[in-house]
């Protein structure tokens, strides 16, 4: 699966060609740089190290010096390994977003926005008590019964309850591409995607 | 916010050779509509009581009487289906938007205007 390490800029809208309008979340993705090429002989799996976004030398680590230098690109911030690139790379090499074109179908993965210690209707989409009536007065969010009584004497494991949410790696599959502005190296895709501002998304093809 | 942003932005706009309107005016709004194959123009006129967001995604809103009911509609600038837009009247307002109007009936609710002096 080929793919592009981006950044998330914003979202906008506009209307499209049909009169649609269009909702869009505005990618800032590429160019990023072959750190390592990573064979089967060597590392008993193939991959392709990529690396995007710079950053200050004296912010790297002597150690990631040598490994940026090997690959003679300057210090980079985000790096991530996709396995079984479509195409050959060597060391070094750039890669763009020429590989995308208009009305391609894409995956985007990002970390989404951290929430915090959630209750079960926002958490798990509980329908909460429904009503304030019949006795109840302030648990109209409470998650109800965890089950059943003696016979298990327990509750189950993996059991729906309130707790921290957010800021998980979230895939959103099948978003369509429609707009690139390769000048900019800006990629538009239909829709929202995971994740704050100016966080780190992985585009797949 | 990011100069890339608006830089994408201003890529999307498009032209719109519209009147310059603000809150306050009266406009008649052409709007395409279209009935399956066939299209025709309706007309929606009234106050503007609002003009919102940045030009990419600016939108405005009308509001008028129709028998004795408020009703508001609101238009995306860019939007396609806008055949034409009709200045009618410039009013004089003190704000940029104009909820209390919808607080407001009949002689309360006008808005002064503002006279066109004739070009000679």
């Amino acid at each position: 699966m080929s793919g592009i390490i981006g950044k998330k800029i914003g979202m906008t809208s506009f209307f499209d060609a049909n009169g649609k309008y269009v909702p869009c979340t505005v990618i800032e993705a590429g160019p990023c740089v072959v750190t390592q090429v990573k064979t089967n002989e060597k590392d008993g799996y193939t991959a392709l190290q990529l690396a995007y976004d710079d950053k200050k030398e004296k912010h790297t680590s002597s150690a990631m010096k040598g490994h940026f230098e090997l690959a003679k690109t300057t210090p980079k911030r985000k790096i991530v390994e996709f396995r079984s690139f479509e195409e050959a790379k060597n060391l070094g090499d750039v890669i763009t977003l020429d590989m995308f074109a208009e009305g391609d179908f894409v995956d985007v993965v990002g970390t989404s926005k951290g929430k915090g210690f959630q209750g079960v209707v926002k958490r798990h989409g509980f329908g909460g008590v429904g009503g304030t009536t019949h006795g109840q007065h302030d648990r109209s969010r409470a998650p109800g019964s965890l089950g059943a009584s003696s016979d298990p004497s327990r509750v189950f494991k993996g059991m729906r309850m309130a707790g921290r949410m957010g800021g998980d790696r979230k895939k959103i599959q099948n978003l369509v591409v429609v707009k690139i502005m390769a000048e900019k190296n800006v990629l538009l895709i239909k829709g929202s995607i995971p994740g704050a501002k100016g966080s780190y998304v992985i585009i797949e093809k | 916010m990011s100069l890339l942003l608006d830089y994408v932005k201003k890529q999307l706009a498009t032209e719109v050779a519209h009147p310059k309107f603000k809150a306050g005016d009266t406009i008649t709004v052409h709007y395409k509509i279209k009935e399956g194959d066939k299209e025709r123009i309706q007309q929606f006129s009234g106050v503007v009581i609002q003009r919102k967001n940045e030009p990419a995604t600016a939108s405005f809103t009308v509001r008028k009487i129709s028998n004795g009911v408020g009703v508001e509609r609101i238009f995306p600038i860019a939007s396609p289906f806008i055949d034409k837009i009709e200045l009618n009247k410039v009013g004089i307002v003190r704000r940029a938007k104009l909820y209390y109007i919808r607080t407001r009936t009949g002689k309360a609710a006008r808005i002064r205007e503002k006279l066109q002096t004739k070009k000679a």
